[in-house]
């Protein structure tokens, strides 16, 4: 294999996260403090630094391959990769008063934990290689079991870690043996050489959808849709409420990103195949998504449940990609719709489970809905964030979730398929049912009594980013175009190449 | 920034203010800021009228900046004869509101404040908006004030209404949401409203366009059969959400009509004319008696709202110059006649606290100053001449006439049952002898209420006895919008 400069450059990030990773691990050995401040402030600032770097990266706009095409750094991958070490910033930030309360901080594992996990998600975004995306992936789950299962003596968060653990390493399991078919079948690892042997026409079709059908049950596994979703209730309740964001928040993004590379990248030729697959899924996802979430009490179950049916709208947007010989802009249009879905929904769940974990401070979880009631007289400023991010994700405007929505249903309609408008018109009245539990989570907060009249504190740092993430979701609302410019100019560009 | 912008994001603007600033100790201020905010942001929209071209059908006031590229969304507004009386009736209606709203909100007066002016900021831009999209946004945001104005300040089973009120609209307009995408589509990639004026369609497509569209605005304006959410709604919003619900949200949905559904899809429009004259009679005749069983007053209002809103889809659908102008004139008339009939019933339930009709009895004995006020509002309800609500029934009923003797006969015997149910309530509350001990006890209008009322009497009795202001307005932009329904966008 051939290291040359432009090698070492594309992984700067990836490496300098490594790095402050291990030093971060021993420098917390000397720390004290009960809630780590040294350790977080530093943890912050690696996260910042990486997040500045592939900005930079991302904007300069250029396709790098580097170690012997192992890795890839492109516009796309890399905003992937600003935008999840943003979120796992704002995740540390709300969650840390959580976790110092259960006796999550005697060790500093907590902030190790997270930059392997992250470190995961960028090997996953920005592999060019089926095992070194498959290495990302395990990173990222065995770093994110092992932050399940950190509260040691809570019984529900340990049921959760197992059950994760069984299903993710089943879902694993999936991925590497549709990765081995793949293999036998075109001879390489390499996603380039594999899209090129696929193209070539002169590879065994049956062993390539076999090989396909497996590799898309191990990503539905990691996105969790419908039929392949049901870890995510049971974790999303499990896990102590500030890793389930960690779970939900950031990891969206890089599932993502590992999706567009093997199906896109590597497999576009055979669209017409895995977007019949996706189809069945996101009506799955759409349909039991939202119903089930109707039903539950548990906020996180809920928001579990609403996640599912949400990841069935990023799939709308992926199947829109390819249909009848479609132009670069067809296809950049579909992908992109699903990228800016995909970056407004980490962005909304990041400010609901703000909201959640600043609630659940007090000695008490916030789990039950009902614990949400009368918020609005204990602090407007919280209920309001809460409810833009309630009304985000229901999709009404001006709020960011709603552009997410028009995006995805457009890049469904332009393709003309009567197909694609009924499911069109599914989507939109699945998302009409959506509005009801996203409204009753209003509801609740607007209309009903307070129970406790305790008023809700917070730091000043969880303050300011809670805010500012409210913001974000409004103004999104009100100026999406500079995000949605963003999006399909990067996917344009991964497609171009 | 220009006027239409000024006149949609000053109330936004100091909604916002009171939503950041406000508390519930500092009541008394947030009311005065509320109250000021409200009245600049009347006197923006005042400019207008002054330089408004009554002789051009064109739009004027024009803006037009890109807003999402990617989409090719502009943020397009401009006024024409249809629209341009809404913007000032918004705004007139949310000083009204801010005023008659002064007592009787008492917690989170700030919260409850700065919803009603970014509402009204909202329903401005619905008027003015030019692109499809944008239009979609505003009314659509409509949703969330609304919502948390009923849910809040409510009455007891506030919480079915305004799930009610918020899943039954919802509902229509995501149908409205891919038509606008299917538009967007068959026009190569634009929202403007001008492109789809233009755009050939073919019959099946006009067909489903014409529909979704009316999923949205039937809803909305409510037409018979999808009105039954706007009596649960009316019974329990606090007053001043009733008023501005009556008053202005039921109008964006007719407004729709005549901005989307007519010019849009003409042959559709033409082709289904029949259910549409058909549902708004059914709205007049029917609706009309159900609202002379009514034992509450504000659901007897809220089904008379679906009666009036009967004319104006009438009078749409008829297709000539009457019809038309006749029906905006009957929702202009019906703004200021249903928020005066909404806030009367709330200058009663803030005192007795029932919107019962037999918890009263002889109220003229005790309120003669309020009596006489309700009398008028009484009387323009149900179109006597001279009154804002003579013009508009009047022109629509003439229209009809002329279209179809029969279909003229219908529409104008309903006038018969507005008169039965309005008048026969107000002899049930304020006629006879004193009914029981609360109505003993009232207290007339204080100098607050007065104004209101004064403010709105005015108004229905300029509107009925001078009209050609409101008329003269429209009607190059009435002349426009017909002769355009009139030509066919099959494609050849």
């Amino acid at each position: 294999m051939m290291i040359d400069n432009i090698s070492w450059i594309t992984a700067y990030p990836e490496m300098l996260l490594f790095g402050m990773a291990c030093v971060i691990a021993l420098f917390d050995l000397g720390v004290k403090t009960p809630l780590r401040g040294a350790t977080y402030t530093l943890t912050l600032l690696t996260l910042a630094v990486v997040a500045f770097l592939e900005a930079m990266y991302a904007s300069g706009g250029a396709t790098y391959y580097g170690f012997g095409n192992m890795v890839v750094s492109d516009a796309m991958g890399n905003w992937l990769k600003c935008f999840a070490a943003v979120a796992t910033m704002i995740t540390l930030v709300y969650g840390r008063p959580y976790a110092g309360d259960r006796g999550m901080l005697r060790g500093g594992e907590l902030f190790t934990l997270t930059l392997f996990s992250l470190l995961g998600m960028f090997v996953m975004i920005s592999g060019n290689n089926f095992l070194v995306i498959y290495l990302g992936l395990e990173l990222l789950t065995l770093s994110s079991y092992a932050l399940v299962a950190l509260r040691r003596d809570h019984v529900a968060a340990t049921e959760a870690a197992i059950k994760y653990f069984v299903l993710g390493a089943m879902a694993s399991g999936f991925l590497l043996y549709g990765m081995s078919m793949l293999y036998g079948a075109t001879g390489s690892l390499d996603i380039t050489s594999v899209f090129k042997a696929i193209v070539s026409g002169h590879v065994d079709h049956q062993v390539l959808i076999f090989g396909l059908v497996f590799i898309v049950c191990g990503l539905a596994f990691k996105l969790g849709v419908v039929p392949f979703h049901m870890w995510i209730p049971d974790v999303y309740q499990g896990a102590p409420t500030a890793i389930t964001l960690m779970i939900g928040g950031a990891p969206k993004l890089a599932a993502f990103g590992m999706t567009m590379r093997l199906l896109v990248e590597g497999m576009l030729p055979l669209a017409i195949d895995w977007q019949q697959m996706l189809m069945v899924l996101s009506i799955g996802s759409l349909l039991l998504g939202n119903l089930a979430a109707i039903m539950q009490t548990n906020v996180k179950r809920m928001l579990a449940y609403s996640t599912i049916s949400q990841m069935g709208f990023v799939l709308l947007g992926l199947i829109a990609g390819v249909i009848n010989g479609s132009s670069l802009d067809f296809s950049t249009n579909a992908y992109s719709s699903s990228m800016f879905y995909v970056i407004t929904y980490v962005l909304t769940t990041l400010a609901s489970f703000g909201v959640l974990l600043l609630l659940s401070r007090e000695g008490f979880e916030s789990e039950e809905i009902s614990d949400l009631a009368g918020l609005n007289q204990r602090s407007p400023l919280y209920a309001g964030i809460m409810a833009v991010s309630m009304f985000s994700l229901a999709g009404i405007p001006p709020l960011a979730g709603f552009y997410a929505k028009l995006s995805v249903l457009q890049a469904l309609m332009v393709s003309g398929d009567p197909v694609y408008l009924y499911l069109a018109i599914f989507a939109v009245m699945m998302s009409l049912i959506g509005a009801f539990y996203y409204l009753r989570v209003v509801k609740v907060m607007y209309f009903d009594d307070p129970i406790t009249a305790t008023h809700v504190v917070a730091g000043a740092d969880v303050r300011v980013v809670l805010c500012l993430n409210g913001l974000l979701i409004v103004a999104l609302g009100l100026m999406p175009g500079g995000l949605m410019a963003l999006c399909a100019q990067s996917i344009r560009q991964m497609l171009g190449t | 920034m220009g006027l239409l912008s000024l006149a949609i994001w000053t109330p936004i603007a100091f909604g916002i203010v009171l939503l950041a600033l406000g508390r519930d100790d500092q009541a008394k201020t947030v009311r005065w800021v509320a109250l000021i905010g409200a009245l600049v942001s009347l006197l923006v929209t005042l400019p207008l009228y002054g330089q408004f071209d009554s002789h051009s059908a064109a739009m004027q006031f024009v803006e037009n900046a890109p807003w999402i590229e990617r989409f090719n969304i502009n943020y397009h507004l401009g006024l024409d004869g249809i629209s341009f009386w809404f913007v000032l009736l918004t705004a007139f209606i949310n000083v009204i509101v801010v005023i008659a709203s002064w007592e009787s909100i008492t917690s989170r007066v700030n919260q409850y404040m700065g919803a009603f002016l970014i509402l009204s900021g909202l329903m401005i831009g619905v008027f003015c908006a030019l692109d499809g999209m944008l239009f979609y946004v505003f009314f659509e945001a409509t949703l969330i004030p609304m919502y948390l104005i009923i849910g809040i300040w409510g009455g007891p089973n506030k919480i079915y209404a305004a799930f009610k009120f918020f899943l039954y609209t919802l509902m229509g307009s995501l149908l409205m949401l891919i038509a606008l995408v299917y538009l967007y589509t068959q026009s190569g990639g634009s929202f403007d409203l001008a492109t789809w004026y233009a755009l050939p369609l073919s019959s099946t497509a006009q067909t489903y366009i014409f529909f979704a569209f009316l999923a949205a605005f039937a809803v909305k304006v409510p037409m018979w059969p999808v009105h039954t959410w706007l009596p649960d709604v009316h019974v329990e919003a606090p007053t001043g959400g009733s008023a501005v619900l009556a008053a202005i949200m039921l109008k964006l949905g007719a407004y729709g009509f005549l901005r989307f559904s007519l010019p849009i899809a003409p042959d559709a429009s033409h082709e289904w004319s029949g259910l549409m004259i058909g549902l708004s009679l059914i709205a007049v005749v029917y609706v009309g008696l159900v609202a002379m069983v009514q034992k509450d007053m504000k659901k007897l209002v809220a089904y008379s709202s679906v009666a009036h809103m009967g004319f104006v889809t009438l009078g749409f659908f008829i297709f000539s110059d009457l019809g038309v102008s006749g029906g905006i004139v009957q929702m202009i008339a019906h703004g200021f006649v249903s928020a005066a009939m909404f806030l009367s019933i709330g200058v009663l339930y803030d005192r007795v606290h029932s919107r019962e009709i037999a918890a009263y009895g002889g109220v003229v004995n005790t309120m003669p100053k309020f009596a006489a006020f309700a009398l008028l509002f009484s009387m323009a309800n149900c179109g006597l001449p001279g009154t804002a609500g003579f013009v508009g029934e009047w022109m629509v009923i003439l229209g009809a006439v002329k279209f179809n003797f029969w279909i003229g006969f219908a529409a104008a015997s309903a006038l018969i049952f507005g008169a039965a149910y309005t008048l026969w309530m107000f002899k049930r509350v304020y006629l006879g002898p004193v009914g029981n001990h609360h109505v003993k006890d009232l207290l007339d209008i204080n100098p607050r209420e007065f104004l209101v009322m004064a403010l709105l009497a005015a108004s229905v009795l300029y509107m009925g006895i001078y009209p050609k202001p409101f008329t003269d307005v429209m009607d190059a932009s009435v002349t426009q919008l017909l002769k355009h329904v009139a030509l066919s966008k099959l494609p050849n």
